[in-house]
């Protein structure tokens, strides 16, 4: 097989593959076992975070 | 595995190169493989030492960032500038100059269209010629000296990025570079043969020094020149 | 309990933050975005009046575009983002620096190294005449080797940290060092003529014609989509809710926007290339993917914006905070218009005329320039330690002032590239082309004089904020009325 009909294949079968990678990601990322664990990582920047806050703020 | 991407920073490194790797190679490589990328046609050859040296002087000014050299393949464009641009005429092009912007007019054919002396007058103050132009002046050129030592280097250099320069070609660099800009040098019919419709004239009217100028000139002078678009027929495949 | 076990507690709580490093890269920023702000400026003044040229050739439009273009992305652009990344990879690790502030010290002033070379190398002509790619090799291998010791600090720092959790910003930071250092080695294979006794500031491009056009854009695109769009967006992730004071709208989108991004990004090289001597397929491919990259584009901006959902009177009393989220706006507006612009039919049009300028304009005063500024006022009180910014009033003076200017510049380059790209292409009654070429570079005139203006009320806005910045960081407080007190004190009644 040369790199034309890889070419050709590749061009024809991305939607496929395309969609198979995006569904697993979006099962991933919406995934009811995953949600609390994303709102933690989602918090944790303000952890620690005395004398880093926005200059606007109580100092 | 997802959490291992998460917590492993190589692997989320390694994972994000072949992601962000993959779209570049699938259009990149068959660029180098399929045959069809490039049209067959009869005329192309690498520059002449001066047209060479032209070249870099137009790269060196920034001449691409006002001028396009791609004609597309629109009834406007074809009419105003001439058959649309082909593949194979860049093909010794290091680094292209297609452009993306015209500020000022399309180059890609520029060749043969305005005289010499139209083109000096024209770069030393387009005002003059074109009284609404907005291009910035280069009388500098006409006084700058050309400096022919470094041709050959330049020309074993592109020999090594794949442009097919001969010995013959390297050996006679700076003869046929001063040849061009002399019509009544002893060497301007071989350096003719050596670089088929090179234009040999005295582009900027003063023989006794081979100026900037007359790179610039030369090489505007031979663009578009070398393929004979009338006998190029399109194919199905595309353009 | 000991006086020493408890200072040593304290320690693994909070490690030693490197901040005068960040410090440099902040003013570093500042002084490289003011300096590519008047480039930008005059060379569009020359546009209008091509007396200002000089005909000297170190002052010509050709060579001083790219130093316009290097200054405000690599320069302004490339500090600000080396300084937050670094900024926000030590916060969000609860780490310090790997390698150290001597490392970090390398890497900032190499890094001013290579903006040096670059610049003075596009005033005497060394260019390798591709756009955004100009510096010559031996600035490409300078480059180079800072940016590996970026990699090394910054990808050393997480893999120190003791969070276990790697917060998205840093995904999107290290994409964007990841990828740029690909399209950088990629785009910049050379070989230099001194191999042969040439001379050394010159070397020829391993890529010709088509395969060089190819190549050309598939980092010239990526650059805006790796080092201008996802580096910013790190930014965005990590700046945005802490201003807000509020978490990231949905992390789980934040996930899907990185991936989408990353993989999409890419593939969009070729609509610059639209109806060219490039292969068919490879635009229709280019095309495809630009469309599509509206998905994850318009993600990431209502991943940002929302994040004030329930807080928006915020807006109304931090101008600071209106200068991220009318960033993040921009990004959502350009991002738009991006995608419709790689429509073929659309691009025949805009392609080569100054519709093109405009967008990439929005892109970079509106999303990055926007969002600089706004860090920039994040980090300038936390890092010299101070209670507050100087003065809040002139923060919204400096919003107000750039984004009008943003809006002149848009709006003029809209007109006069939708005008010009008509007038290439109108016929009269006989069938003759109505206009010659420079009756078009004629009718840009006024347009011209608008953009420059433009231009020119955001340098004032930059200057208003250094001074705001400089008073902020001696430590002086301004006496004023806070902004938007009547509204905020009705709606606490």
């Amino acid at each position: 097989m040369d790199l034309m009909t890889i070419t050709e294949l590749a061009r024809s079968a991305w939607v496929v593959w395309l969609t198979l990678i995006f569904a697993s990601i979006l099962f991933w990322a919406f995934r009811p076992k995953n949600k609390k664990r994303w709102e933690d990582d989602a918090m944790m920047i303000f952890k620690n975070d005395k004398g880093d806050k926005g200059g606007h703020a109580h100092g | 595995m997802q959490t291992l991407l998460e917590r492993n920073v190589v692997l989320l490194s390694i994972v994000t190169l072949i992601t962000a790797a993959i779209g570049g190679l699938v259009q990149l490589v068959p660029l180098y493989t399929m045959e069809s990328t490039i049209e067959k046609v009869d005329g192309m050859r690498p520059y002449s030492p001066l047209e060479l040296a032209g070249r870099n002087i137009y790269v060196r000014e920034g001449c691409y960032l006002c001028h396009s050299q791609m004609i597309r393949p629109f009834r406007d464009e074809v009419e105003r500038y001439g058959h649309y641009s082909l593949a194979a005429e860049s093909m010794y092009d290091h680094p292209f100059q297609w452009g993306s912007k015209r500020t000022g007019p399309d180059l890609a054919r520029v060749g043969g269209k305005y005289s010499n002396d139209w083109h000096v007058a024209h770069l030393i103050n387009p005002r003059e010629v074109v009284p609404e132009s907005i291009m910035p002046g280069y009388p500098f050129l006409a006084g700058r000296e050309l400096s022919t030592k470094t041709i050959a280097a330049d020309m074993q250099t592109l020999r090594v990025v794949g442009t097919p320069y001969t010995d013959d070609q390297i050996k006679n660099a700076e003869a046929d570079m001063l040849a061009q800009a002399n019509p009544n040098a002893d060497g301007a019919e071989d350096t003719e043969a050596r670089y088929p419709k090179a234009v040999i004239g005295n582009f900027d009217g003063d023989v006794s020094v081979l100026t900037e100028m007359d790179a610039l000139v030369a090489y505007l002078q031979m663009m578009g020149t070398l393929v004979d678009t009338t006998s190029y027929k399109t194919n199905s495949d595309g353009r | 309990m000991s006086s020493a076990s408890l200072a040593s507690s304290a320690a693994s709580d909070t490690p030693t933050y490197y901040d005068d490093l960040i410090k440099k890269f902040v003013i570093a920023a500042a002084f490289w975005g003011l300096a590519g702000f008047l480039a930008g400026d005059l060379i569009a003044w020359q546009l209008a009046f091509p007396v200002l040229n000089l005909d000297l050739e170190w002052t010509t439009f050709g060579r001083l575009r790219p130093l316009h273009t290097s200054a405000v992305i690599f320069a302004f652009g490339g500090n600000i983002l080396i300084g937050s990344s670094l900024y926000v990879v030590q916060r969000t690790c609860r780490a310090s620096l790997f390698g150290g502030a001597g490392l970090g010290n390398f890497i900032f002033w190499g890094y001013q190294l290579f903006i040096v070379l670059a610049a003075t190398g596009y005033l005497l002509g060394i260019t390798q005449g591709k756009e955004y790619a100009e510096p010559e090799w031996y600035v490409d291998l300078w480059l180079t080797v800072i940016w590996v010791l970026y990699l090394v600090q910054f990808g050393g720092t997480i893999v120190k940290r003791s969070e276990p959790h790697i917060y998205v910003a840093n995904w999107f930071f290290l994409a964007f060092i990841i990828t740029v250092a690909m399209l950088h080695l990629g785009n910049n294979a050379t070989v230099p003529t001194l191999f042969f006794g040439g001379e050394f500031t010159k070397s020829y491009i391993v890529w010709a014609g088509v395969q060089d056009a190819m190549t050309q854009w598939w980092y010239g695109h990526n650059a805006v989509g790796f080092f201008l769009t996802a580096g910013f967006l790190g930014m965005m992730y990590y700046f945005v809710p802490k201003q807000a004071e509020r978490p990231v709208y949905s992390y789980r989108l934040s996930v899907i926007h990185f991936w989408a991004l990353t993989f999409l990004y890419i593939w969009a090289g070729p609509h610059h290339l639209h109806y060219t001597a490039l292969p068919d397929w490879v635009q229709t491919l280019g095309m495809t993917f630009s469309v599509m990259l509206w998905m994850p584009s318009w993600g990431g901006m209502i991943n940002g914006v929302m994040t004030l959902s329930g807080a928006w009177h915020k807006l109304r009393t931090d101008p600071v905070l209106r200068f991220m989220v009318a960033s993040v706006g921009f990004y959502g507006m350009s991002t738009f218009e991006g995608p419709l612009m790689s429509v073929k039919a659309v691009n025949s049009l805009s392609h080569y005329t100054d519709w093109t300028v405009g967008h990439v304009h929005a892109g970079a005063l509106g999303w990055n320039a926007l969002i600089s500024f706004g860090v920039m006022y994040f980090l300038v009180p936390v890092l010299w330690n101070r209670e507050r910014l100087y003065s809040l009033r002139l923060v919204n003076t400096h919003f107000w002032v750039s984004t009008i200017g943003i809006v002149l510049y848009i709006a003029s380059m809209w007109v006069s590239g939708i005008m010009q790209g008509l007038m290439w292409r109108t016929y009269d009654s006989l069938g003759f082309l109505q206009y010659s070429f420079i009756e078009t570079v004629e009718a840009m005139h006024p347009y011209y004089i608008i953009r420059a203006t433009g231009g020119l009320l955001f340098i004032i806005g930059a200057v208003i904020m250094i001074y705001n910045l400089w008073r902020t960081a001696r430590g002086d407080i301004r006496d004023e009325a806070p902004i938007g007190l009547d509204t905020q004190s009705a709606a606490a009644e």
